[in-house]
């Protein structure tokens, strides 16, 4: 199938910048943002007057949105948008940066996600997530999404005959490569029988099936080629995205996303398959999720996601390197910079500027956004092929 | 010379040569009040509201408002509260002259009769008998039927109804009229609910005593106790109804002045009426 | 297999009592379409006008062709459990207290799926489940899936007791025994296994027909009880206030005059004192132990019942100064209700037609008679509600006050005068 939507050309991504993320902090969302941003730029080498589009995603900036940042940080911008697509921000931070730039609406548009968290936040976002949520979903006790996913995992597992030990094994690779990671929150190995014995949450979900909430920022920034090679930083083409919201919404549980509809537009756009994926990233809030977009990404068919999963290793220098900074379930979940988590580890991969495990010969990087549980399903999803530029 | 004799009275409360007897019942809620068929405007019973007890609602002091029917309680009928007396001058109790409200009084014993039937009536045959004793019931005096009724503090049995009404004593209608027509008393005082008996409405006319007292401008005490501490002759009455303007009766204290003998009982019964008139409670099988 | 009750041990007098806790009693005012509907024992959903389509959760607009017309319409619930999960985890005090939870995803038949609570006999998916709706302890609506058939002991499933009130081992206190209505109901609630019923009496010496039949059941306390006297009331609750779990409000003054045809304000303040004044001095002596006791422990303090009149929602002008009575008493129980809320423990308000007996006694039929009244009392302890309109007449002014309340207004100011 041919893509009718516009190439993005000379529209590139650098920069992958992660400000460490900390289980608790007094201070508020903006100082993780700002910390973002100002590592950016260090690195970029670019005075901050030159930063002329800003993309934000926060769920603890509250009062302020995108526009409150922008006083406070001191920015003139000619381009802002505010992302609050969740675990999808940074798939579709990049699509809104990209046509920006490209458009030439804006030069140099710095793309951040950053959350912090209080004893509280936890807490006091659920109150305010999604009408549907507080109105049919909250009421019932999982005070979270637990619930939800474990539904998901539970009809999932009768459908498809994944087991526990399926799920465990992602858990295990991706906590494999978070201990090579210099600021995932969690720093102790974990076995596969730790996590086929923690303590059950929401059954059959168990203590290492759910990320951590911590507080912390991802940022890249989204540029011309000529601008890139201009300041000498290593950068990472844009072969192809794709968004979708509300996908299948008469599938009485959701057992497929919006990959599924989309996958072949993107892969046509990049012009490659998924046997040329070097390194993947997809969101993992559950597991249940990562096997989801394993198959409607394209990598086996749908259903056969456990297989896949025995058959394959996951680890940085496994045969299928998934998720390589160890991902939320390792990394930690610093709110919307999940989002970003993913998108920041693929640029580091193929841009060759891996901070932790390495995988070897990365040139080709796909990640895959989700999120926003609004009542029983997440309505975002997103994708994006980056290959590495040079 | 009225002077010393008053001097001498109040020397005498004193020592204790004249002893006042009480006979009120205690104004509480649950005293009973007069049972009325539904559909008529019914006697308020007895309520009470504090209004502060030094707490926030007022600091340094404890009152109460309360509520009651004019005739709750000890109470005073006066002649403007039945039919018959409606017309007849200074008939409500703020016109009645204040010096009718103290009297002497004679006591005439019924506590055998009444103990042996809730429904005993005093006739004429009673009264002449203890005149026989006792000497003429002077004019102007309280005829008090003492019945012992106020012994009853279960305010079940002090109303002692049953499927046919109320059954308490009280007097017929000869007795009545005699003492109106013949003696000239000042008014009727009884230990129950009425001074007619419970089942009056049943004599010619209904309410005999109501009737013919009140229609003469007489007047009428009823729940009265410690009638079996007064003498059958002797006894001076205060009984000084509120002022109500055009009351037709209120609660109020009866009070007797009774010169002390030895022959008057020592010790005052008990009489107010139980402060929890709890019927017979069946405990559940099980402790609590 | 739900296990039957059983009697709870005695409280160990020396532990704190644990402090009620609510689930997340937020919604959107949309939403609060869903709680009208369980306050009355429903289940409803909207259903767009236009196209028919079945919408949940609640919303502002078809989920299918945009339009705004969406009528609220009752459900039978049948659907299919598409996938289930236990808590054993809550951020929610509420749920944290009573882990494990069960919850599952249903797939209506009409459409929507829906999360709800799981009853513990329903089949682990997939399988056919029948959704409710109730009020939780916060007050609002909330879904359960329970069995398509009953099973034993339903009733007693531990997740569907916390949307209930159940009178089983509980103590109940019936303010009025001695009424028709007020010894069936004594009878009723022993029947339905109340541990102990305080059957409240006034005016000792006026004995009803049947009233001595009570003393006879063993579970059965008579205790003196006056609503027009304050320290009556006050005695009663500091004697047993702290034990009430049920309280059931019966004393009901009711006479048949309007304004013209009767002087004098003595019937109506009468009415007035008893169902106003009455309800009021129960509140402020008895609601605040109740207050401390609705998550305490199986036999916690659960409700409180009052016995208004459908004649509260519209007044019936031959019982004219009796219905603003019973208005009163109606607006009184709203606040007691909201002040009651943070205990979890439900305000219940019965709205019968007329009662047979014999202030009703020139009222033609259908009347709803005193055992069965007493049934839907317990009834609706049993059940989720909280406004219960029993009996055909109840029903019948429900429908015309919701459809249009000018009119019934009209409809019964024509009335001809009875006695």
């Amino acid at each position: 199938m041919k893509s009718r939507r516009a190439a993005y050309d000379d529209v590139v991504v650098v920069c992958p910048t992660t400000l460490p993320y900390v289980r608790y902090s007094i201070h508020g969302a903006h100082w993780f943002l700002a910390g973002a941003l100002a590592e950016l730029l260090k690195r970029s080498g670019l005075a901050k007057d030159r930063i002329d589009g800003l993309c934000v995603s926060s769920f603890t900036l509250a009062p302020d949105s995108a526009v409150g940042l922008t006083q406070h940080l001191g920015l003139t911008l000619r381009w802002l948008d505010h992302i609050p697509m969740g675990g999808a921000c940074g798939i579709v931070a990049l699509r809104r940066a990209a046509r920006a730039v490209q458009s030439g609406d804006a030069d140099f548009v710095a793309c951040i996600a950053g959350d912090t968290n209080h004893t509280d936040s936890f807490r006091q976002n659920l109150a305010t997530f999604s009408q549907f949520a507080r109105d049919a979903v909250y009421p019932y006790g999982s005070g979270g999404a637990n619930a939800s996913f474990a539904f998901l995992t539970a009809y999932y597992m009768r459908a498809y005959g994944a087991r526990p030990e399926d799920f465990g094994k992602l858990c295990v690779a991706q906590r494999t490569n978070a201990l090579a990671f210099p600021t995932a929150v969690m720093k102790k190995p974990l076995t596969l029988d730790d996590y086929l014995t923690a303590r059950m949450i929401a059954d059959p979900l168990r203590l290492y099936d759910c990320v951590m909430p911590c507080a912390g920022a991802d940022a890249f920034l989204v540029l011309r080629r000529g601008e890139a090679e201009k300041l000498g930083l290593p950068y990472a083409r844009i072969l192809a995205t794709i968004e979708r919201h509300n996908a299948f919404p008469d599938d009485p549980i959701q057992y497929r996303g919006g990959w599924a509809l989309d996958k072949d537009e993107m892969y046509a756009q990049a012009g490659v398959g998924p046997d040329d994926i070097d390194v993947v990233a997809a969101y993992d809030d559950y597991p249940v999720i990562n096997v989801m977009q394993i198959e409607d990404l394209g990598f086996c068919e749908k259903g056969q996601g456990p297989d896949f999963v025995r058959r394959n290793t996951f680890t940085a220098d496994g045969s299928f390197p998934f998720n390589t900074s160890g991902g939320q379930l390792s990394g930690g979940q610093a709110g919307a910079a999940g989002g970003f988590l993913g998108l920041v580890e693929v640029i580091r991969q193929i841009t060759g500027q891996s901070i932790g495990a390495k995988v070897p010969d990365a040139r080709l990087g796909l990640v895959s956004g989700f999120g926003m549980i609004n009542y029983d399903r997440g309505l975002c999803s997103g994708a994006a092929i980056l290959a590495a530029g040079q | 010379m009225s002077e010393p004799v008053l001097l001498q009275l109040v020397a005498d409360l004193a020592a204790g040569r004249i002893r006042v007897v009480d006979l009120t019942q205690t104004l509480s809620p649950e005293f009973p009040q007069i049972v009325l068929p539904p559909e008529m405007g019914q006697a308020w019973p007895f309520r009470i509201e504090e209004a502060s007890r030094y707490d926030a609602r007022g600091p340094g002091w404890y009152w109460n408002n309360f509520s009651c029917s004019e005739h709750t309680g000890t109470h005073f009928d006066a002649p403007i509260h039945w039919i018959s007396g409606r017309h007849l001058p200074d008939n409500s109790t703020d016109t009645i002259p204040a010096e009718r409200f103290i009297a002497p009084a004679c006591v005439i014993d019924c506590s055998r009769e009444a103990a042996a039937d809730s429904d005993f009536l005093l006739g004429i045959d009673a009264l002449r008998q203890w005149e026989r004793r006792h000497g003429r019931i002077p004019a102007g005096s309280w005829i008090l039927m003492r019945t012992d009724w106020s012994k009853r503090t279960d305010p079940v049995a002090y109303q002692n109804l049953d499927a046919t009404g109320q059954h308490t004593p009280g007097p017929d209608t000869d007795a009545v009229k005699f003492l109106v027509d013949e003696r000239q008393v000042l008014g009727f005082g009884s230990e129950a609910i009425g001074t007619d008996a419970g089942q009056a409405f049943h004599l010619k006319p209904p309410y005999p005593c109501h009737y013919y007292m009140h229609g003469s401008g007489r007047f009428g005490l009823q729940c009265l106790t410690n009638l079996d501490l007064l003498p059958p002759t002797g006894a001076v009455i205060v009984a000084a109804p509120l002022k109500i303007k055009e009351g037709s009766g209120s609660p109020l204290r009866v009070l007797a002045l009774v010169p002390s003998s030895p022959s008057a009982p020592a010790r005052a019964a008990k009489t107010t009426v139980a402060k929890t008139g709890r019927l017979r409670n069946k405990r559940p099988k099980k402790r609590r | 297999m739900t296990r039957p009750l059983v009697r709870p041990p005695r409280k160990n007098p020396i532990l704190r009592t644990r402090v009620p806790t609510l689930p997340p009693g937020s919604r959107s005012r949309v939403a609060q379409g869903l709680t009208a509907a369980a306050a009355r024992g429903e289940f409803e959903l909207q259903v767009c006008r236009d196209c028919g389509t079945v919408q949940y959760p609640p919303r502002e607009a078809c989920r299918k062709c945009l339009s705004h017309r969406l009528d609220w319409r009752a459900q039978d619930g049948a659907g299919a459990l598409v996938s289930e999960t236990t808590l054993h985890h809550s951020n929610e005090l509420f749920y944290r207290e009573r882990m494990p939870w069960r919850l599952g995803v249903i797939k209506l038949d009409s459409g929507p799926v829906v999360v709800a609570h799981l009853h513990g006999d329903c089949p682990p998916a997939p399988s056919r489940v029948h959704v409710r709706a109730g009020l939780d302890k916060a007050g609002q609506a909330a879904l359960i899936a329970v069995p398509q058939k009953d099973t034993p002991n339903m009733a007693d499933d531990r997740q569907l007791r916390e949307m209930t009130c159940d009178p089983k081992f509980r103590k109940i206190l019936i303010t009025d025994a001695k009424t028709a209505l007020g010894q069936a109901l004594v009878e009723a609630v022993v029947a339905a296994g109340a541990d102990l019923v305080w059957a409240g009496y006034a005016e000792p010496w006026k004995k009803p027909p049947g009233f001595e039949r009570l003393t006879k059941l063993p579970q059965v306390s008579l205790v003196p009880l006056d609503l027009t006297d304050s320290r009556a009331v006050k005695n009663l609750a500091g004697e047993i206030g702290s034990r009430v779990d049920i309280l059931i409000n019966t004393a009901d003054h009711h006479r048949t005059y309007g304004i013209a045809a009767r002087e004098g304000v003595e019937v109506a303040r009468a009415e007035m004192d008893t169902n106003y004044f009455g309800l009021l001095r129960l509140a402020q002596e008895f609601a605040p132990a109740m207050r401390t006791r609705g998550a305490d422990g199986q036999s916690s303090a659960v409700a409180w019942v009052n016995l208004l009149s459908v004649f509260a929602l519209s007044n019936f002008p031959p019982h004219g100064t009796y219905s603003a009575s019973k208005a009163a008493a109606l607006s009184l129980a709203q606040c007691l209700r909201a002040e009651l809320a943070p205990s979890g423990v439900r305000v219940i308000n019965v709205f019968p037609g007329p009662i047979d007996d014999e202030w009703s006694q020139a009222l033609p039929p259908p009347k709803i008679a005193p055992e069965r009244l007493a049934a839907d009392i317990v009834g609706a302890l049993r059940g989720g509600a909280e406004d219960v309109f029993p009996g055909d007449i109840a029903q019948d002014w429900l429908a015309r006050w919701r459809d249009n309340p000018k009119a019934l207004e009209r409809e019964l100011a024509l009335t001809p005068a009875m006695l």
